[in-house]
């Protein structure tokens, strides 16, 4: 498969860059000219990504989110997203819908909407270590 | 993002302009709650004709609202969603929580 571009981005894990980020990759994969749906699709699921590293991954610190994306000549889309956090002690567990470690108001559907906006999710973390969060999709053919 | 708010009667609207993330939640759920505890609504309705996107941070945010006028026996109402908000309300299950898009009952009621 023919890679036609990609980027790299390193970012300190501070809520006002969640919006930086899903326009940051909204703005690259648009070289794709993808539909309103599909680039909607991969903001939202960056932004869950990208939220649960500040949220989760670096609870009381400021920490660095490591972004990455890849677009493909057959129109498909690797996006990977990475810290260097507390990682996640049961991913099976945690990819579970509504299943939070966290009170307050989070509903525990960041995984279930990545899950259902992506075609691809893989999840691999180590506890004290970090976790990598990669996501891939197939934009739609264009005629 | 900003909120804003419009008491009439028995009913509270909060008119959403934005983006809704974990970053923009906590003010806005802020500015709701003091609305809702100030006037005592049967109905709090959340227009989200202005809003360009939102994340599961929106869902826990909407969730919160209706625990909290729940807890004053009223009713919630989500009115406006664009077809993408549309797609993460349902991905939550929103519908059985709130009435969603019944756009002239709000209105009715306002
Ligand atoms: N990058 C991460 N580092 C450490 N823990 C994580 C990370 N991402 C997710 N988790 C853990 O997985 C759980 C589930 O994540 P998910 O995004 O599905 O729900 P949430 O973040 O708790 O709530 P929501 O996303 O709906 O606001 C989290 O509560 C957290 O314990
Ligand atoms: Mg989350």
């Amino acid at each position: 498969m023919n890679k036609l571009n990609s980027f790299n981005l390193k970012i300190p894990s501070r809520s006002a860059n969640e919006s930086f980020a899903r326009v940051a990759v909204s703005a690259f994969v648009s070289q794709l000219d993808p539909t309103l749906e599909e680039l909607s699709d991969i903001k939202t699921a960056v932004s869950e990504a990208v939220t649960n590293s500040i949220v989760h991954a670096y609870k009381n610190e400021i920490g660095s989110i490591y972004i990455s994306a890849e677009i493909y000549e057959n129109r498909s889309i690797k996006i990977r997203i990475r810290d260097t956090g507390c990682g996640i002690d049961d991913v099976t567990k945690a990819l579970q819908p509504l299943f939070t470690t966290v009170g307050g108001e989070r509903s525990g559907l960041g995984f279930s909407v990545m899950q259902s906006f992506m075609d691809y999710l893989k999840v691999s973390s180590k506890p004290g270590k970090g976790t990598t969060v990669i996501m891939k999709k197939a934009l739609s053919l264009k005629i | 993002m900003s909120v804003s708010i419009v008491a009439k009667g028995e009913v509270v609207t909060a008119f959403l302009d934005g983006e809704i993330d974990h970053h923009t939640a906590a003010e806005i759920r802020t500015t709701i709650d003091e609305a809702v505890y100030e006037h005592k609504p049967t109905l709090l309705v959340l227009d989200f004709k202005n809003v360009s996107f939102m994340d599961s941070s929106g869902i826990g945010l909407v969730m919160g609202r209706y625990k909290t006028i729940s807890e004053l026996d009223g009713e919630l109402a989500i009115i406006n969603t664009s077809p993408c908000i549309g797609k993460v309300m349902r991905l939550a299950g929103m519908e059985r929580l709130a009435k969603i898009g019944m756009e002239e009952l709000a209105n009715e009621q306002a």
